[in-house]
């Protein structure tokens, strides 16, 4: 009846004792965007895998027609020769490289005498970006452009390798939203040229955006695959979670106390370019048991105003004053801030907030072990006791706190590096993008807990690129641009249209 | 991350909770032995190249005098490769540590021979001069931020350099009898002349005592806790067999000369850094830094000051080492230490330490050192050329190191 480039049928891969995939049925039409949603763990990434070839043919059951015939990939070089190519999330560029040169890794242009042609390489590359609409000279090196950009450079290596079936692994996951926006138009503008994609994200409003598709995975299984006009992101959040969720956000009604943390004339420069003012003369203050919020685009020093503050982590030539209850503290290093009461979450789990190869009880004590300190030695039963029970309150999905934490999934390790600092029991928890990468289910647990420290009279300051997100959990929100406070609304006066003004807010010159 | 793919939990838990195999109480224990010996991989290879060498040496391995030999012999690697799996943990190397034990070793024939200063005397400066030396290189490392890599291979030139000119190209001996017991004397007869000696039975007996009290009470504590235990029947049967080669080694030394002091020495350090490294917050600083340097500045650690006292660590040991080296010959000498810094490091890495560091222990460190100790010993009795002792030991550390790399991945661990 239609025209189906990709049909996965009755995919079931098992794993030694679990079942990952359970008869998934996919069928993807030839020219369209297709989304698959799923929480994390569902089983997407795993079906993607099975589909390029990472779990060759003879590891699941099944059978994969691609392009009316029955494919079965050994390896990813199978399944990239057909024209079938994955980006995952995390970009497989290499930095120190050229644009040109990563496009055609293990594809080199060769000339006479099999030397690499440099003019041919650059030459075929300048075409390609041209393609995807990135204005940069084929030779820069890739560490010196955005995250944004290098998205587009994956692309353009697909492009390379005569693409049909283009798989987008959260594609937008690291990027701010005019990065996400050309993004999302790029992939519209390549259904255009025929190339059928499939995007794979938690964001729905991108979903709804880009897809002409939206096929559903939940516990292994396929839910349901949903025509375009019939997507709402009430259902999609139904299918994925298995329930209604009445409100993405949890109830929360703040009971303010006295003004714990005030920030005043903070000012850091760039850690290399000393002459480059990032965080900008910011003032700010959070009272007991306030959720506040801090709105801005990407770059626009959010993260760098949080690290300045704890620890002086991030910068240089940092100045201003830093007030606990009325009292100026110092926070000029990490154990410093700790020590005064304030934590921080980073935005960025596996390099700065986990000790991947450590276990979930370790990783918990990891900022408090003078706490369980008893004659000089660490109390390890009692390290267990505690990590236990954060295991239990916070819902950590693991069979038992001797897991290491590389093993879990986004949502579950974002749980452990709370617990970690639930533990170490600040006055004020700064939170980096505490929801980044992590499914609806496991979004909403952790505003609940939230919500539960800021009930229990602490202060917190959330970062985050969602608006909705901030609109939805936080008391009062503070606009942030070019380094510089520009705004600062109570929640009910703040709309995503004022915020974003204030966001986009220029400095004058 | 060296599997592409492993399955997260939450995968497991969402599919898996209706497939559980069924498993009964038997298959249930079976697999925790068996996951049990794999973890203790190298100590069953410890066995194994004894095992094999008492076949291939017709038993001499075995001997009273060899198994003294063995401990005596190796005894400054293994207190080298103590202080170098720490340093490995966090993510580190050390190449300096066989010139500083070489320059520590020159000092102390001045101290002790040229200027005739009491023994204790001279035991004690040169330990202060190789802390001295330690913090040298820590300054460098940990406040300056040169890689240790590059530090130390510096200071494997500057301290081979000064133990020369320490030396002025002689040799210093001899050593007053009390230094020379760090490395020869023994200890036994305090009870008068016997077949056995009763002092190194009664030691024997008291390990065996302490080490069962401990395992009993760490296992009470943890069912009190209610943390999983492993079976009894294999927790007695571990505890009987480890007894069994303590009492044998005991026996062993009794019926020779008594316990090596040197024994006594590394018996204390093992102790000591096993508690450190296991149980104190020093310790557990050292694996959170090896396993995420950034995670664990953000979490309050200090890491460049657990750095600087790693190396000052580092550097006490290889005086240490450089003294129980230069008593054993009775002779500081200008080829003292070479080579110490590759054993130590094989030792560390034969014992399960990761390159990439976070993964590492003291123990293992000690068995991958007597690996390699009973691979010299054995070889050489057997009258195999020191070009062929070279070429094994070097294929060892390769295929010890392959294994554990195919077994996390086969397990599925980072």
């Amino acid at each position: 009846m239609t025209n189906h480039i990709l049909e996965m049928r009755g995919i079931t891969k098992t794993f030694p004792g679990v079942k990952a995939l359970a008869n998934v049925n996919l069928g993807v039409e030839r020219g369209e965007v297709h989304a698959i949603c799923g929480e994390n763990g569902a089983g997407k990434s795993t079906l993607m895998k099975v589909l390029s070839g990472v779990y060759p043919h003879g590891t699941y059951d099944g059978a994969i027609v691609f392009e009316g015939e029955e494919v079965e990939f050994k390896d990813l070089t199978d399944s990239e020769a057909k024209g079938i190519v994955i980006i995952h999330q995390e970009l497989a560029l290499s930095p120190y490289l050229s644009i040109a040169e990563n496009i055609f890794l293990n594809n080199e242009q060769k000339g006479a005498g099999g030397l690499i042609d440099w003019n041919k390489t650059n030459f075929e590359a300048s075409k390609l970006l041209a393609r995807v609409g990135l204005k940069e000279n084929p030779t820069t090196k890739i560490r010196e452009i955005g995250v944004g950009k290098q998205q587009l450079v994956e692309i353009a290596k697909a492009l390379s390798k005569r693409v049909k079936l283009l798989i987008l692994d959260e594609p937008t996951a690291a990027l701010n939203d005019e990065d996400s926006d050309h993004l999302l138009d790029l992939i519209l503008h390549l259904k255009g040229q025929g190339i059928t994609s499939i995007i794979i994200s938690h964001k729905l409003n991108e979903i709804k955006k880009v897809a002409d598709t939206v096929t559903v995975i939940r516990d292994g299984k396929t839910i349901e695959t949903i025509a375009k006009q019939d997507v709402t992101e009430d259902r999609i959040i139904k299918d994925m979670v298995g329930r209604d969720l009445e409100h993405r956000y949890p109830d929360h009604t703040p009971h303010l106390g006295e003004e714990l943390l005030r920030v005043e004339d903070w000012t850091a420069h760039h850690p290399q370019d000393t002459s480059r003012v990032v965080v900008d003369n910011v003032n700010l203050n959070v009272r007991a048991g306030e959720i506040v919020g801090i709105a801005g685009l990407m770059g626009a020093g959010r993260t760098e105003f949080a690290m300045s503050l704890f620890g002086h982590s991030y910068g240089s030539r940092i100045s201003g004053k830093v007030f606990l209850r009325g009292k100026e503290i110092k926070t000029r290093t990490v154990a410093e801030a700790i020590q005064n009461g304030i934590a921080y979450a980073t935005e960025d789990r596996k390099t700065y907030g986990l000790n991947l190869i450590e276990d979930i009880k370790r990783n918990i004590s990891m900022a408090s072990l003078k706490k369980l300190e008893k004659y000089g030695l660490v109390h390890d039963n009692e390290e267990y006791a505690v990590a236990n029970e954060y295991r239990k309150s916070m819902n950590i999905k693991a069979p038992s706190v001797l897991v290491k934490t590389g093993k879990l999934s986004g949502g579950n390790q974002q749980k452990v590096v709370l617990s970690k600092w639930i533990y170490a029991d600040p006055d004020v928890l700064i939170l980096d993008e505490p929801t980044r990468g992590i499914d609806v289910g496991a979004k909403y647990e952790i505003y609940t807990i939230i919500n539960k420290l800021a009930a229990a009279g602490k202060g917190i300051i959330v970062i985050s690129s969602e608006l909705p997100e901030l609109l939805g959990i936080c008391d009062r929100v503070y606009a942030l641009s070019e380094g510089r406070i520009t705004g600062e609304l109570p929640v009910e006066e703040a709309t995503p249209e004022s915020m974003l003004k204030l966001m986009t807010m220029e400095k004058p010159r | 991350m060296s599997n592409p793919n492993p399955p997260t939990i939450e995968e497991s838990h969402a599919a898996g909770s209706n497939i559980n195999p069924v498993q009964n109480k038997f298959t249930d224990r079976l697999t925790h032995v068996l996951s049990d010996l794999g973890r203790n991989g190298i100590f069953i290879a410890l066995i194994a190249v004894v095992v094999l060498f008492s076949f291939l040496t017709d038993g001499i391995l075995l001997r009273p005098q060899n198994i003294s030999n063995l401990v005596v012999q190796n005894g400054y690697i293994l207190v080298l490769a103590i202080g170098m799996v720490m340093v490995i943990i966090a993510g580190h190397i050390d190449l300096s540590v066989g010139s500083v034990a070489a320059f520590v070793g020159a000092c102390s024939g001045v101290f002790a021979v040229q200027w005739g200063l009491p023994w204790w005397l001279a035991v004690v400066l040169s330990l202060v001069i190789g802390a001295l030396v330690g913090v040298w290189q820590g300054f460098w490392i940990a406040y300056v931020g040169i890689p240790a890599f590059i530090v130390t291979l510096a200071g494997m030139l500057i301290f081979r350099g000064l133990a020369l000119v320490v030396l002025g190209n002689a040799n210093i001996g001899s050593f007053p009898t009390e230094y020379r017991a760090l490395g020869n004397g023994f200890l036994s007869n305090v009870f008068g002349e016997f077949e056995l000696d009763p002092l190194t039975l009664g030691v024997g007996a008291l390990a065996i005592v302490i080490l069962v009290v401990q395992q009993v009470r760490t296992r009470r504590g943890r069912v009190k806790y209610s943390q999983d235990v492993e079976p009894l029947a294999w927790f007695i049967t571990k505890l009987v067999l480890i007894s069994a080669a303590i009492g044998f080694f005991a026996y062993a030394l009794a019926s020779y000369k008594g316990i090596p002091v040197t024994l006594i020495i590394l018996g204390v350090l093992v102790l000591v850094y096993s508690i450190v490294m296991n149980r104190t917050v020093f310790g557990r600083h050292i694996y959170a830094i090896g396993g995420n340097r950034h995670a664990a500045e953000l979490s309050g650690i200090k890491t460049r000051r657990v750095d600087f006292w790693l190396f000052v660590n580092m550097g006490f040991l290889a005086a240490l080492a450089g003294l129980i080296f230069t008593a054993r010959l009775n002779l500081a000498g200008p080829k003292a230490g070479d080579g110490f810094e590759l054993e130590a490091i094989s030792a560390a890495f034969i014992g399960g330490a990761a390159v990439q560091g976070g993964v590492g222990t003291i123990g293992g460190a000690i068995i991958g050192g007597l690996i390699i100790g009973v691979l010299n010993n054995g070889m050489s009795i057997m009258g195999i050329g020191i070009e062929w002792q070279q070429a094994v030991k070097g294929l060892v550390l390769l295929l010890a190191v392959a294994f554990d790399v195919y077994n996390k991945r086969r397990s599925g661990g980072h």
